[in-house]
């Protein structure tokens, strides 16, 4: 057996990459060993497990082809956004504190890039190449944390810096029986050049948390997410993921019951069109007894390519843990196509868990029956698909949430659909 | 009302023909019974009339108001006042069924030319037709359909098509998993609909509810054509002999 050193060749999008981190300038020498080692390994590609239906490599060197593609990266565009929910608070990640707050919560910054030399996700390298990415460009880095016993009314809005360069770091810490919902907003025009995003939310005992992903990038836009979750004893994390934008996206959940009783239960909805490649990647690490999780993604493909990747572990002694995983896509043209991958990697005896993922066309004998009653194709045909996708928003129960929710995914269907 | 001529359908994936030549018409005002043993292709007659794509017409026409509607879609003919009340009516999961009631109502009007109905006016003709259907309103709450038992999903055809107001009822199986005090609800809420305007072929297997629907007319259908045509002791003749010897007599 010998052991051959592959010869790494930097492809241009990779010397670029590298260019604009080097520029950054500020924050220097947190970011320089993350920098370092994204010289040395460079852009995973289909080989790296976790990346085999993402070939980040092939995939963003598509899109910077020259410099006029990063020279974009510098234009600012985004126009000022109503939140998702009514009446939120809004905290830019570059700017955290001048946000007017809720009681109990605080916001601050902080010179700290997230953590990237082990991975969350074992199928990824040694290192993480999401967090890698934020920690070799990371410049806004926000802590916000929620008092215990605080229970926040008012929605808390993140929205990364302005301008399409953007790349966010935030530590969110929810205290001992507090409750609070938190938006991830992201939008703008973006570039080819992949923004990032990275999260760690630490969940206390009995503390409820609510968290909202709202993907709305420029078709031009690629986006690198990852949200990392711990969740305390009788705690409830819920989260939901919206992707109805973005030309490349990644967006990973991690989340790790910690104390027993913990519950997660993570909803999405992936709408995808022509010349998108949007992956959602998730691990439920179930480390303690009696932890609950369910996880349900509905994606809707009109066009380009979707990936799920969903992964169930169970730690050894972690008894009694009941997780259920669902991936269902309703495919609307030949032109798309979406892919899933459920894994279960299980090492304890008395466990329920499982998993399905199904694809199909909408229903002939739904559309006949809906039609035979006089609506005409084209609204019974919407009308299913918003069934489809409503089904997993209704779930959230939150009636202004729901309604805010779909209202999104209808403007999105009345476009594209 | 509807003239249906030398009706000649297969089925469109696989090329079994079902219907090889039927002939009836229904006046307006008229409640025809299509009766026939299992297989002899009354459920396909009630899915092709509503327009169904998975049959083929190879021959013959389909007449309504002397015009043929086999260049129609289903939300077509519907408008035009046909209506199918299901053998097995689907449960459809996220389509709430006051969304879909609403849709379907003034999806038809617009297709006429009518106003639509606003949501007041819209919420009280439910009212007012559910309440004599003892539809609870609780199950309008649900999802379309979504865990209604057999006799739920029955009584919601029927307001439908109260609702809907057809020209040309057609009613498959109406009666099958029905107990007797359900049979007696639907029963009453099509003899409600019975006018001079309007027409109903309802489709059974069983003469009991005739006793309840009681027709002007009555068919048998059996391999794919109309055998025999009377009145309502027609029915009564077939539930004492079955079929063979009427069979027999036409072979």
């Amino acid at each position: 057996m010998s052991v051959v050193t592959e010869l790494k060749t930097r492809t241009p999008a990779e010397t670029q990459l590298l260019q604009l981190a080097e520029a950054r300038g500020e924050n220097e020498n947190a970011r320089r060993p993350a920098i370092e080692a994204l010289r040395r390994d460079g852009l995973p590609t289909r080989k790296v497990e976790a990346w085999h239906y993402t070939d980040l490599r092939a995939l963003v060197g598509r899109r910077i082809k020259d410099d006029a593609a990063v020279a974009s990266l510098k234009a600012g565009d985004d126009a000022i956004l109503e939140p998702l929910l009514a009446n939120s608070v809004v905290i830019c990640l570059d700017d955290p504190v001048s946000a007017h707050l809720p009681d109990g919560v605080m916001a601050t910054s902080s010179s700290s890039v997230a953590d990237w030399q082990a991975s969350p996700n074992h199928l990824d390298r040694s290192i993480d190449t999401i967090r890698a990415l934020s920690a070799a460009f990371g410049a806004s880095s926000a802590k916000i944390a929620v008092s215990s016993k605080t229970s926040v009314d008012t929605p808390i809005e993140l929205r990364p810096a302005a301008g399409s360069d953007s790349h966010f770091y935030a530590q969110v810490s929810v205290g001992e029986g507090a409750s609070a919902t938190f938006v991830e907003r992201l939008e703008g025009d973006g570039s080819p050049a992949p923004s990032t995003g990275v999260s760690t939310l630490t969940i206390a005992d009995r503390a409820n948390v609510l968290w909202i992903v709202d993907q709305e990038k420029g078709a031009e836009a690629s986006h690198l997410g990852q949200l990392n979750v711990t969740i305390g004893a009788d705690a409830v994390f819920r989260l939901f993921v919206l992707n109805a934008g973005g030309g490349l996206v990644r967006y990973e959940v991690h989340a790790e019951t910690v104390g027993e009783g913990a519950d997660v239960q993570i909803r999405g909805a992936n709408l995808l069109k022509d010349g998108q490649h949007v992956d959602v990647t998730t691990t439920l690490n179930h480390r303690v007894p009696n932890t609950t999780a369910t996880e349900t993604f509905r994606n809707v493909v009109t066009g380009g390519h979707g990936v799920f990747q969903g992964m169930i572990k169970v730690a050894k002694g972690a008894q009694k843990t009941d997780a259920k995983m669902a991936c269902n896509s309703l495919l609307l043209s030949d032109e798309g196509d979406f892919s899933a991958k459920p894994e279960l990697e299980i090492f304890a005896d008395d466990v329920q868990c499982g998993h399905g993922a199904t694809a199909g066309e909408i229903d002939a004998d739904h559309l006949f029956y809906l039609m035979s009653r006089g609506i005409p194709e084209a609204t019974a045909r919407a009308l299913l698909v918003k069934a489809f996708l409503g089904e997993v928003v209704e779930e959230l129960e939150d009636e202004a949430i729901v309604e805010a929710l779909e209202a999104r995914i209808d403007t999105w269907l009345d476009t594209h659909a | 009302m509807l003239e249906i001529k030398n009706l000649h359908a297969r089925v469109a994936d696989e090329g079994t023909e079902i219907l090889r030549g039927v002939n009836l018409t229904i006046e307006a005002g008229e409640v025809a019974a299509i009766m026939g043993p299992n297989g002899s292709g009354k459920s396909t007659l009630s899915y092709i009339l509503a327009g169904r794509e998975d049959y083929e017409v190879t021959e013959g026409d389909i007449l309504y108001n002397g015009e043929s509607v086999l260049e129609m879609d289903p939300a077509e003919r519907a408008a035009a006042g046909l209506f199918l009340a299901f053998q097995y009516p689907l449960e459809i999961p996220g389509v709430a069924t006051m969304t879909f009631l609403k849709t379907a109502l003034n999806a038809q009007r617009k297709a006429r030319g009518e106003a639509e109905l606003t949501t007041p006016d819209f919420m009280r003709k439910v009212k007012a037709s559910a309440e004599e259907l003892k539809i609870a309103p609780d199950m309008l709450k649900r999802p379309l359909n979504v865990g209604f038992s057999g006799g739920e999903k029955k009584r919601a055809e029927i307001l439908q098509m109260a609702l809907l107001e057809p020209k040309l009822c057609i009613m498959d199986e109406t009666d099958s998993g029905l107990d007797i005090d359900a049979l007696k609800i639907v029963s009453d809420g099509v003899n409600a609909l019975r006018s001079e305007e309007r027409a109903f072929l309802v489709i059974t297997h069983y003469q009991r509810l005739l006793d309840y629907i009681v027709p002007d007319t009555v068919h048998v259908l059996y391999k794919g054509r109309i055998i025999k045509t009377g009145d309502k002791n027609l029915a009564l003749q077939l539930e004492n002999e079955g079929y063979a010897q009427i069979v027999d007599e036409a072979a």
